[in-house]
């Protein structure tokens, strides 16, 4: 057991966990923020996706010693009152069906906006491969991906 | 206006006077609001008092209603969609309602589960009656009230009128007085030209909670006190527990307990919602998900073989017994096994004309097998069920799709009534049929009840794909029969499983061939299976699409012509009886399509591919275009028309057609799980594939057909057809036909 001050959503939390737990966990059962899903434990799936410095990063497999002083930044605290472009491109295409995997996609687009604010197809693909959806939804998910850069750019 | 008595499902009327102090009726977390949270600050203000006019709403003293959505929400968005039928017939405004998921109550709800696609289609009439019979008694409280007839009450959008005497009341002012009132014998039901909310599009009522990242899912349940616990199944079928070392494992960090048990003991009365795989299985609870994760992954247990065993339960009404034969099963040897019975007579299911005469008449013959593997359900979010179960009482909070079956045999299997155990269902990262089957639920309550605390039971991905319920393999050979003249004239399908039979023998083309004959057959296996999203459409219905496109080419037609003359015949001169579709409807969805994929016309470099089906009680056909991209298919384009009656939430339902598409597509290219001795040779996303978002189609377009018939499902129906579409693109794409699936799946592609 360790003790670590980290910084989550632009708030320092104090946890005493196991320093291999992976800071999903850590995220899920210790700060009670459980919009990070776990989907599959081993990176492959991207339901657990959250920012670490404003980079996606799958949390399942990143234990809580390599954080350090890094910005973790959650879907719970992705904008303060869930208006960030992302997140109402998604609420205008109605994008989710079961919903699971949505938190995870949302945090993966967003961060490819961040770096590539008018990504192309390509790249929309290249980067959203990585977050499975069941559903299905992957239509409306590149749709709602080009609205929010459009909103974006023009705002 | 149409008249109804209210006498069906009328234990769903129980009226009950007001509740005071606004109290919610019960305190659950799920509460949903159809107004995003900036504005729902101004506008939603929660009522002083609520009066619960029946089982399905309330409504608050200020005009507020909260409308009841009794079905599990597995992604096919009934909780949207369901109130929407209620508030219809409310004559409320949608942007005045709350929608809150119902827990499980046989007293005031039929039929809660999530399957079959049927949750709009059965639902579809009580649902209405709940509106109108509320609607009804506001407007008796305010003709008593105003002192003027009950036949000049008008309402609007929530509010009541008196044109004659210029009186206006909103609901809320009224809600009091209703909530007296005995239950109307007979209502009115609005005429389906006047429908102002079915037909328009709603967002998901939870929408702003999925983007959020709020608590809604069963995995995301924190109780006071609660522990988390994990389950140690055996790593493949045909095995069972022998024993363990615990020892070391129980003085891990945060570990409360490692222990064995039987999810049913002898005796508990089990249904079609119970499994037989697995029984003996070891539990480890302990205080933190990952603590449980370490303790499992040091815990060394030994298995052995399992004996032949029985599975009794009760289905609906009758005891269906299940043999289970030892031994470890392998997929090649199931292969082979299949092709076996392929070739020998099967159990005549239907049979029409002559069929062996037909053959030898025929000019040209055509016959062709077609198979498909195991499949996993993997829905996003794996099993989880929260359990608290004391010596009078079990609450029991997740994902099931069959609560009202789960809660008759988890109560056989703790001891309690039916009355001390209480379920509620939290929304469903995925279902496809996988939570139809809740031993996950009976697990939380068995290991809740032994270590007495509430525990939250956490499925790992890999107990999850590697656990069954698959759906079954299929293997079906097809034989078709051509004239001089190219018409079809015989028709044999001959189709078995592990265990069980994908065969449709009622369906079409079934009706249109004068000489046709079904038979099926089945292997026994120890393999657990189950429903998985269109059982056996999701394998027949692309085969068949496949073969018949085959059969069109021989006989030179364009294969919707082919089809549309068939459905001619079935129409006109139809053969048999008890044809399981109506030939109209199903030409119809064929006929849009034509007309919207613009069918017929050629496009450099893009193949097309088309196929017509109907189960689940709707019709749907689909154009899919293939493109190769450096030697690889690509799908670029999918068409889909659908015939599902009234479209109660036409942006949500193309959601759904959307999903199916791209689920289908994605099952029948990539997917498959194996068996080498029994183990499951995937057991997480690095080794199974499931299609990814630069494997789905580029666009899709999604067409209804408009009519008034009553509404039925589209949990289901696009996914089957989507399967032959795209095989017959491939074909046309590389000219070799695809037969088997998965069609690419990991290994190199051969165009």
């Amino acid at each position: 057991m360790a003790t670590y001050q980290l910084n989550v959503n632009g708030k320092t939390h104090s946890v005493e966990v196991d320093p291999a737990t992976p800071i999903l966990w850590v995220l899920r059962d210790h700060l009670n923020l459980v919009g990070t899903k776990f989907g599959c434990g081993i990176a492959q799936c991207g339901a657990c996706t959250i920012h670490v410095d404003g980079s996606a990063t799958r949390s399942c497999m990143i234990p809580v010693s390599s954080i350090g002083n890094s910005k973790v930044t959650t879907i719970e605290g992705l904008s303060e009152k869930g208006d960030h472009p992302v997140q109402k491109a998604w609420l205008e295409h109605d994008v989710y069906q079961c919903g699971y995997c949505q938190a995870g996609q949302i945090m993966t687009a967003s961060a490819l906006l961040n770096s590539n604010p008018n990504p192309s197809d390509e790249d929309i693909e290249a980067t959203m491969s990585g977050n499975i959806c069941r559903c299905g939804t992957y239509t409306r998910i590149k749709a709602a991906i080009k609205t929010a850069a459009n909103n974006s750019l023009e705002s | 206006m149409t008249k109804v008595r209210t006498t069906f499902g009328r234990r769903a009327f129980i009226k009950r006077v007001g509740i005071a102090g606004g109290g919610m009726m019960i305190g659950f977390s799920w509460l949903a609001s159809c107004k995003e949270a900036a504005e729902e600050e101004v506008v939603m203000q929660m009522p002083e008092e609520w009066f619960e006019i029946n089982g399905y709403l309330k409504i608050g003293d200020n005009g507020i209603v909260t409308i009841m959505s009794p079905n599990p929400e597995i992604g096919q968005n009934v909780k949207t969609s369901m109130p929407m039928i209620v508030a219809e017939e409310l004559d409320t405004d949608w942007e005045k309602v709350i929608v809150e998921q119902a827990p499980l109550n046989t007293e005031l709800f039929t039929r809660q589960l999530a399957g079959g696609s049927q949750s709009i289609r059965q639902g579809w009439e009580g649902l209405r009656m709940a509106g109108a019979t509320a609607l009804h008694m506001l407007k008796q409280a305010a003709a008593n009230t105003w002192q003027v007839p009950f036949d000049e009450i008008t309402s609007e959008a929530g509010n009541l009128h008196h044109k004659a005497s210029g009186q206006s009341a909103h609901f809320g002012e009224m809600a009091s007085a209703a909530a007296q009132l005995d239950v109307p014998e007979e209502v009115e039901l609005k005429e389906k030209t006047d429908f102002n909310i079915i037909g328009t599009s709603r967002k998901n009522v939870d929408g702003k909670k999925i983007v959020t990242g709020q608590p809604l899912f069963g995995l995301d349940i924190q109780k006071e006190g609660m522990l988390i616990a994990m389950i140690v199944h055996p790593p493949g079928f045909g095995m069972q527990f022998k024993s363990m070392d615990a020892s070391s494992v129980k003085n891990m960090p945060g570990i409360k307990d490692v222990f064995v048990f039987d999810t049913y003991t002898e005796g508990t009365r089990k249904s079609f919602a119970d499994i037989a795989t697995f029984n003996k299985k070891v539990a480890i609870v302990g205080e933190t998900t990952w603590q449980v994760m370490q303790a499992k992954k040091a815990l060394s247990v030994e298995w052995e073989n399992a004996p032949d065993e029985t599975f009794e339960i009760d289905f609906f009404g009758r005891t269906s017994t299940t043999e289970y034969p030892g031994g470890l099963e392998n997929t090649q040897n199931h292969v082979l096994k299949m092709a076996e019975m392929a070739a020998k007579k099967g159990n005549v299911a239907r049979a029409d004309g002559d069929v062996e005469k037909a053959f030898k008449n025929a000019e040209k013959v055509i016959e062709k097998d077609y198979s498909c593997p195991f499949l996993p359900h993997n829905t996003m979010e794996p099993m989880n069920f929260y359990a608290h179960v004391t010596a009078d009482h079990a609450e029991l909070i997740g994902p099931i799709q069959t609560p009202e079956f789960m809660e008759q045999s988890v109560a056989a299997r703790l001891g309690l009534t039916l009355e001390q155990v209480d379920i509620q269902m939290s929304r469903m990262g995925g279902g496809f049929g996988r939570r139809l089957y809740g031993h996950f639920l009976t697990e939380a309550a068995v290991i809740s009840q032994q270590v007495k605390a509430p525990v939250k039971l956490v499925y790992t991905r890999e107990d999850d794909m590697t656990f069954g319920n698959y759906r079954p393999a299929y293997y079906v050979r097809y034989k078709a029969g051509l004239d001089k003249d190219n018409n079809l004239i015989a028709f044999h399908v001959r189709a078995g499983g592990i265990p069980e039979s994908p065969l449709f023998a009622n369906r079409f083309p079934a009706g249109a061939v004068d000489n046709y004959l079904a038979e099926d057959w089945t292997l026994k296996s120890n393999v657990s299976v189950g429903a998985w999203r269109a059982p056996r459409s999701n394998f027949i219905a692309g085969a068949e699409q496949s073969f018949l496109d085959e059969v069109a080419e021989l006989a030179g037609k364009d294969p919707i012509e082919f089809r549309l003359e068939l459905f001619e015949k079935a129409m006109k001169n139809p053969v048999g009886e008890n044809n399981d579709y109506e030939a109209e409807r199903y030409a119809g969805v064929l006929k849009l399509l034509k007309e919207k994929a613009n069918w017929g016309q050629s496009n450099t470099g893009i193949s097309r591919g088309v196929a017509a089906y109907y189960c689940h009680n709707s019709y749907v056909a689909q154009v899919v275009d293939v493109v190769m991209e450096n030697g690889r298919p690509r799908v670029e384009k999918v068409v889909s028309t659908v015939d599902c009656g009234i479209v109660v939430n036409p942006d949500a339902a193309t959601n759904m057609i959307e999903g199916g598409v791209v689920d289908g597509i994605g099952h029948s290219m990539y997917s498959a799980m194996t068996l080498k001795d029994g183990v499951p040779q995937a057991s997480n996303f690095d080794k199974y594939r499931l299609i990814r978002h630069n494997e789905a189609p580029k666009s899709q377009e999604v067409y209804f057909v408009q009519n008034d018939i009553d509404p039925t499902g589209l949990g289901e129906p696009p996914l089957p057809p989507v399967m032959g579409a795209l095989a017959n693109a491939l074909y046309k794409a590389t000219e070799k036909r695809h037969y088997h699936q998965p069609f690419i799946s990991n290994k190199p592609f051969l165009g």
